[in-house]
């Protein structure tokens, strides 16, 4: 079984969590013995290819026009905006990406047929017209390839042209994998409706629809009425291979709960501001913190600043790599009240770490963690009572913590991989 | 009889602190940012302290001792002299030699102390006061609040430390029809007497001066000299940052040379003298008394507070400060009343402004953080592992 997969971003250069996914399905694929030929905008060759081999889409040439790829075109009507699209990437994050495309002189994007385009592979202001370039070259990298593969693999919106495009020209299945949906980004009023089309086109065009979720799973066949049969999920897993759990000399003695990841609507930020809040009216001996950034944080400061707690609960502002695992560690409490939240690999990782976990009901983690504790996330004082008792009662901090060590051990993408070879079985 | 003019200028610097992260708490208490208020003090003293100094000492040398003023310099500002640049502080003693130069008392660490907590606010301008002895000679007795923060409680608070005379913002909504060039008493201690800043003639130099939008510009001594002219009253009380003079109005603007110009011409009309504070009101006789029940300052649009705790930020940081007076009080430990001193400079909550629309370019202008929200957090950090200092001390001193 050989599989041609079209991602946006993989290790060590990522800026959300597609990328690692995506790494942790090619290694899992290959050892559930699936080849894979990855595709992705822009390499950097510093990439691990020993489960899988990284073609560079920024290599690669547009071939010949053929009429089947312009009638293509023609169909997608490939969409030359400037738009400043964000679907993953925090503010930080964006901002210095597209600082660093002004300082590399990338604003000069307009190609010819014939021609190499070079992407960024970030999430910036031309990520539209990156999108469709990316689909050209897509297509034409699966004529080159069309003896190397049995399946088409995209993940999410951003490579869905290319799986529509490579599709067409090969006759070959075309799986589409939806990490994320455009309902867990924002609102349903603020929805950008050219992400949508996109999303839309690719599972309609999918033979199969794979989903991270159950939840992702309804909202794929309630929101963008996809046939329920073709629609499967696997859940996503993680990889602990090699990772030490690092050391670290606590400042505080006070318990410190938890909140990692952007500060955005779908986090639910304010119910945790909320449940510290409540927990704090009742012990002294904790402390909150709230480490990342996003577009609700200035709102989130001022509602600590208005609740009167500022002096117990802290912002970190975003953290990179190691600081990441330094805040796990330094971590009693875990908490992730998402609003929406396709799977949610932060509980995970935190649990790894020994840290106890409460998340809420509406992510797809709630669907494979036995062990954290679950709230809805509406549930302010579900939440605080949680809380309370995590920071209070050791035996059930002690039983959560070892416990949830265990399970997150187990969920391996080994296990994933193999139902997602099934689905491939099922197209051939 | 002459028309006086009183100036006085305020020398503060901030103790800006460095950036704190919430992984410091608890592990380092050192919270300043060194780097940044040397680099900073020194740019200034050589742009604006010690030029201006020196244009000052010669103004007052010339007239034979005609030209007098005074400066009102923050406890901050002297340890930052003392610490990074001794000359400017020989400078002012300089001027502090010559006798015609006042120097007024102030809460030492610039801080909002006169509104929170009368203890600390007594302790800091005591502190302050033996500080000014000690360096300059003179025992101050003039009195001016943070920001020109003034009220009827304050002004009692005020004269039953001492002082007879008081330095507040003639803000218009506090005035009404009267004019700010008469010297007033405080309503609710008759005892206390007032000056009040022109706002109008101050700002036409601290901020207009180099506004060429200004349909004024440029200003010159013998136009600014008409103006003073014009005023109707006994005294013009020329209120404003010392750094004005070759910071935020540069050298390349003229300011130096009009200031020169302004002092020699308007000793040589005869139509003028300068006067300092303590002198102002042994001369001009009170007018009228002023009622201030909410506190007034001399800051932005408002003339209010709203600069300092205008938003839920400002004041959260403000109650969680204050809140630490009393158990501060019983801790006989200076290094803990030292940092608890700098971090109720009244800077660090302008820092957290939010009325970025109107003032807020000020603000920004003047603010060593990106946005008000990086001020709270950054701030918050540091007071909370304040706290904890204060707390693992307070339960040893309990055993």
């Amino acid at each position: 079984m050989r599989v041609l997969m079209f991602g946006w971003e993989f290790p060590p250069h990522i800026a959300g969590g597609l990328g690692t996914a995506c790494e942790g399905i090619v290694k899992g694929l290959a050892y559930n013995g699936v080849e894979t030929l990855f595709v992705m905008p822009n390499a950097s060759g510093d990439e691990d290819q020993s489960a899988t081999t990284i073609l560079n889409a920024s290599d690669v040439a547009v071939q010949n026009v053929s009429s089947t790829v312009e009638e293509f075109i023609n169909k997608v009507k490939f969409m030359y905006v400037d738009s400043n699209l964000v679907p993953y990437v925090d503010p930080d994050e964006y901002y210095a990406a597209i600082e660093k495309m002004r300082a590399e002189g990338l604003t000069q994007t307009s190609v010819g047929f014939g021609q190499k385009f070079k992407f960024s592979g970030k999430y910036g202001a031309n990520l539209m017209e990156e999108v469709s370039r990316y689909a050209q070259v897509g297509g034409t990298i699966a004529m080159q390839h069309i003896d190397e593969f049995d399946v088409i693999h995209s993940h999410d919106w951003l490579t869905y042209l290319a799986g529509i495009a490579a599709k067409e020209l090969t006759g070959k299945p075309l799986v589409v994998h939806v990490h994320a949906t455009s309902y867990d980004r924002g609102d349903e009023k603020h929805i950008d409706t050219r992400v949508l089309d996109i999303e839309t086109r690719g599972m309609m065009a999918a033979d199969r629809v794979v989903t991270v979720s159950d939840l992702t799973r309804n909202i794929v066949v309630n929101k963008y009425g996809i046939d329920p049969a073709k629609v499967v999920t696997v859940h996503n897993a993680v990889d602990f291979s090699g990772r030490e759990n690092i050391e670290v000399e606590r400042g505080v003695r006070d318990k410190v709960v938890t909140f990692l990841g952007r500060i955005t609507f779908q986090k639910g930020p304010e119910y945790f501001i909320e449940a510290a809040a409540k927990v704090l009216k009742r012990t002294k001996n904790v402390r909150f913190v709230m480490a990342g950034s996003g577009d609700m944080m200035n709102r989130a400061i001022r509602q600590v600043a208005r609740l009167g707690i500022s002096d117990r609960f802290h912002f970190t502002g975003f953290l990179r790599g190691a600081e990441v695992q330094k805040m796990f560690a330094l971590s009693d409490v875990y908490i992730m009240p998402s609003v929406s939240e396709p799977f949610g690999i932060s509980p995970l990782e935190a649990m790894r770490t020994g840290v106890p976990s409460i998340i809420s009901y509406q992510s797809g983690a709630a669907e494979v963690l036995k062990y954290a504790l679950k709230v809805d996330f509406w549930d302010v004082d579900a939440l605080a009572d949680d809380i309370y008792a995590l920071v209070s009662y050791p035996a059930l901090t002690e039983f959560a913590s070892k416990q949830g060590y265990d399970e997150v051990n187990e969920l391996k993408w080994n296990g994933a991989t193999a139902k997602l070879k099934k689905v491939y079985e099922s197209l051939i | 009889m002459k028309k006086s003019i009183c100036l006085y200028f305020q020398v503060h610097q901030p103790t800006r602190l460095r950036k704190y992260r919430f992984f410091d708490i608890g592990k380092d208490s050192h919270y300043y940012d060194d780097f940044a208020n040397r680099t900073i003090l020194k740019r200034v003293a050589q742009k604006c302290y010690l030029p201006m100094n020196e244009l000052l000492l010669e103004a007052i040398t010339k007239s034979k001792g005609k030209f007098k003023l005074a400066f009102s310099i923050s406890g901050s500002a002297l340890e930052q002299f003392d610490r990074y640049a001794p000359e400017v502080l020989d400078s002012f003693r300089k001027l502090a030699a010559t006798g015609k130069v006042e120097f007024l008392c102030e809460t030492y660490y610039h801080s909002l102390a006169s509104l929170a907590a009368p203890s600390e606010f007594a302790h800091q301008v005591e502190k302050h006061k033996a500080h000014i002895k000690e360096a300059f000679g003179v025992e101050p007795v003039t009195f001016r609040n943070t920001e020109l923060i003034y009220s009827d409680d304050i002004a009692r608070q005020v004269y039953d430390l001492g002082f007879k005379t008081m330095l507040t913002e003639g803000a218009r909504h506090i005035m009404a029809w009267q004019s700010p060039d008469y010297v007033y008493t405080a309503a609710s201690q008759p005892k206390l007497k007032l000056l009040l800043r022109n706002y109008g003639l101050s700002d036409d130099i601290a901020f207009r001066f180099s506004d060429r939008g200004w349909a004024e510009w440029p200003l010159t001594a013998e136009k600014y000299l008409g103006w003073l002219r014009e005023a109707d009253g006994d005294i013009v009380n020329l209120f404003m940052d010392y750094e004005t003079f070759g910071e935020h109005q540069a050298a390349d603007s003229g300011i130096f040379e009009f200031m020169r110009a302004f002092f020699k011409e308007a000793l040589a009309s005869g139509e003028f003298d300068f006067v300092t504070p303590a002198q102002a009101v042994k001369n001009i006789k009170p007018v009228d008394s002023l009622s201030v029940p909410d506190p007034i300052s001399w800051a932005d649009e408002e003339r209010d507070l709203s600069a300092w705790l205008g938003n839920e930020l400002q004041q959260d940081a403000y109650n969680k400060v204050y809140r630490l007076t009393e158990k501060l009080a019983i801790l006989a430990d200076p290094e803990l009343w030292s940092d608890f001193g700098h971090l109720q400079e009244s800077d660090h909550l302008y820092y957290m402004c939010t009325k970025f629309f109107s003032d807020g370019e000020i603000h920004k202008r003047f603010s060593p953080y990106d946005t008000p929200y990086e001020a709270f957090i950054n701030y918050m950090n540091v007071l909370s592992d304040f706290i904890i200092r204060i707390n693992s001390i307070y339960a040893e001193q309990q055993n």
